[in-house]
């Protein structure tokens, strides 16, 4: 009997998934196959969605992007008799992992991801899963804080603030009322690594989740996930239930006498609310406000508890840490960039996808080696790092490597990991107005340097679009950005001028209506 | 026998029960009521008030700071479309303003902005219900919602 796997991720039912499998089982019925059809995770090969793969000998070959109509010709070619290497049909794409994309990355975290049917606990268990919790299980909290340290992982969720302090602070704070709070709110354009990871391998957060109560002694875990993933609500709330029932949630956990327990809590479409305090208000049932830091929730966050707040990337990469040691993690990456990152390549892209690398591969590299360029063939003119907050770079900047350090010093940031590509048909004084238009629509409201700055920001781009005394409002569009940068509570108005300023600095003929202002740099070229 | 209006809170309450009358999970509360009727009625914030130990006035601004609740119905079924930068980057604006011109048999729909639904590399993305539509056109987001009416 074949077993053929068809992604039951939401990005490959985006494009048809739950359509090709059941047009397979459809078929195969039709012409008494006996095959099985597993809903696996995604690959992150999205471009290839729906990626369909068939075990044979124990290697998986894929078959993609497959179309639903397209499944009566890939059973005539053989698809569930034949030997999968030897279908001829412009859709085999030959083993999966042989194709480059996968080949070429390195999976940490991401190892898993597709491998099986995401709620199959023996198969996480088979997989290496459990392995880092059971090793955590015999080690005092002591040990494994200091493992996190070692291995030099830094918090995913764009800040990049060592793991290892935050979780030692939390671990010597009195008192077992303590949180740990997964930032799952994934709010940043661009980025989706959050959601395949807790669709293709809910465990593994999990585990990371308990990993980090046993070191630090809190006992309740919650996930705050944003209300825009229903898959990933109801991929985790199941598996919560099966880990409970499996004894490695609960009163006690692995056997070992310690209480961890795990909640879902939705969030309800505020992107302010990815921002950490912020959560903390919205877990507290209340408005998504930013708190005046300190006290940092580390010592005081959740109802005034210390609580440990990690993006699920962070949580996620601590079983392989535990697994593996965290001298093998750190083995990975360069200067105080260790380990591997998410990268997520989206926008206008020909291959978007997933590419988990160590860090310090070039921004080329990831866009054109595994990207492929731009995805209309038209040529490439930027890309926006680090989701809605961070800076555009331009094809001069391309060699540049990530690394946290390396790209502050560029002016940019890594955030989540999120690279969005834009071909030459963008107008980046848009592109500017929508990082203050957004910032307008999303501020909590607090402080009036985000409230107003925002809206002063984008009625100023107004005027430079229309043409309007360009040179002056320029100079206005600084001085707002200065004041966000240095007036705002949080990084929602104090980073808000990234995108602005690289727009302006780097395509500054973008800002010069035709016509309009000839005093203005580079008008002369201006984009028509 | 119990009025409308008496049944109607009995399904409040009830829900307001499940989460133990805590008011860290108004969020939650906020969202099976909207899941329920469609919407989080204007009446049924001093009915969660009372069960939560809260001033309808707290009620009311949490409700308020969040996109995704409506105290009214919607008029017709809403489509969000992305407007986040990777799908901008691919024709969501243009997409939006197609498909907002382009009349649905007849039938209204309600184009609501969002930003980023997490499907980036098959831009653009849109989200009908819960359902989720990369590489999204006219013709799709029209197969889509005429799929939800049957
Ligand atoms: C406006 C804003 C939005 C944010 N959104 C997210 C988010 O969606 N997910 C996330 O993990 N961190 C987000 N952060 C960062 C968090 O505040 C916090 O640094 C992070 O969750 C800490 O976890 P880490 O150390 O594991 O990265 C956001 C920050 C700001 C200022
Ligand atoms: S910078 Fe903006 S989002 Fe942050 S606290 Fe101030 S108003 Fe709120
Ligand atoms: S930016 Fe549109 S789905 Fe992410």
């Amino acid at each position: 009997m074949s077993v053929i796997f068809v992604p039951n991720d939401s990005a490959a039912v985006s494009v048809g998934a739950d359509d090709v499998a059941a047009a397979i089982v459809a078929r195969a019925q039709e012409q008494n196959i006996d095959i099985e059809v597993r809903r696996n995770g995604s690959r992150g090969m999205f471009w290839l969605e729906p990626l369909v793969e068939i075990e044979h000998k124990g290697t998986r070959y894929a078959f993609g992007p497959v179309l639903p109509s397209e499944v009566p010709a890939l059973f005539a070619a053989g698809l569930a008799h034949k030997s999968p290497g030897a279908i001829d049909h412009p859709k085999a794409l030959g083993p999966t992992e042989q194709i480059d994309y996968l080949k070429n990355q390195e999976r940490l975290t991401f190892a898993r991801c597709g491998l099986a049917e995401p709620l199959d606990l023996q198969a996480y268990e088979q997989l290496g899963g459990l392995a880092g919790l059971k090793l955590a299980l015999k080690a005092t909290p002591k040990d494994i804080v200091e493992t996190i340290a070692a291995s030099g992982l830094r918090g995913r969720g764009g800040a990049g603030f060592p793991a290892g302090i935050k979780w030692k602070t939390v671990a010597d704070q009195p008192g077992s009322e303590k949180y740990i709070c997964c930032n799952a709110d994934e709010g940043d354009s661009g980025t989706f690594a959050d959601r395949l990871l807790m669709e293709a391998d809910p465990y593994c957060l999990i585990e990371g989740m308990i990993i980090a109560g046993l070191a630090t002694g809190a006992e309740r875990g919650l996930i705050y996930l944003r209300s825009e993933y229903p898959a990933a609500i109801a991929v985790m709330g199941k598996a919560i239930e099966k880990m409970s029932a499996a004894g490695w949630l609960g009163d006690d956990v692995g056997s070992c006498g310690r209480r961890f327990e795990i909640e879902v809590r939705r969030g309800a479409g505020a992107y302010i609310c990815g921002e950490e305090s912020s959560m903390l208000e919205s877990l507290e049932g209340k408005r998504g406000e930013v708190r005046a830091k300190p006290p940092i929730p580390a010592i005081s966050g959740l109802f005034g508890r210390p609580t440990l707040v990690n993006n699920v990337l962070t949580l996620a990469a601590v079983p392989w840490i535990m697994a593996h040691g965290a001298k093998a993690y750190a083995e990975y990456g360069q200067g105080r960039s260790k380990g591997t990152q998410a990268f997520q390549l989206g926008g206008n892209i020909a291959r978007g996808g997933l590419v988990e690398k160590a860090f310090g591969v070039t921004i080329r590299d990831l866009i054109e080696g595994f990207g492929g360029g731009t995805a209309s063939g038209k040529p490439f003119a930027t890309a926006q790092l680090g989701g809605p907050l961070g800076a555009y770079v331009n094809d001069e900047m391309l060699d540049l490597p990530m690394d946290y350090e390396a790209l502050a010093k560029a002016g940019a940031m890594l955030g989540h990991g999120g690279i969005i590509v834009f071909d030459d048909q963008v107008d980046m004084a848009q592109m500017a107005r929508f990082a203050f238009d957004f910032c307008a629509i999303e501020s909590c409201g607090k402080c009036t340097p985000c409230r107003i700055g925002a809206v002063r920001g984008r009625e100023t781009l107004d005027k430079i679009i229309a043409g309007d005394n360009v040179k002056e409002n320029l100079l206005l569009v600084e001085d707002l950005c200065e004041l966000m940068t240095d007036g705002s509570l949080c990084a929602m108005g104090g980073l808000t001028p990234m995108p602005v300023r690289s727009a302006i600095k780097l395509f500054p003929d973008h800002f010069a209506s035709p016509g309009a202002d000839q005093t203005a740099p580079n008008a002369a070229s201006a984009k028509l | 026998m119990k009025s409308a209006g008496e049944a109607a809170d009995h399904i409040i309450s009830a829900i307001c029960d499940a989460h133990d009358n805590n008011p860290a999970a108004l969020i939650e509360i906020l969202h099976d009521v909207q899941g329920q009727k469609g919407h989080v009625p204007d009446g049924d914030l001093v009915v969660i008030a009372m069960a939560l130990n809260l001033s309808r006035a707290e009620i009311f601004g949490t409700m308020s700071f969040y996109p995704d609740f409506h105290a009214q119905p919607p008029e017709a079924p809403v489509v969000k479309i992305c407007r986040g930068e990777a799908c901008q980057a691919m024709g969501a604006l243009e997409l939006a303003d197609k498909f907002a011109a382009a009349p649905m048999a007849g039938e209204p729909v309600e184009v609501e902005p969002v930003y980023c639904l997490g499907n980036c590399a098959l831009a653009p993305a849109a989200m009908i219900g819960d359902t989720l539509i990369g590489r999204a056109d006219v013709a799709r987001l029209q197969s889509v919602l005429a799929d939800l009416k049957k």
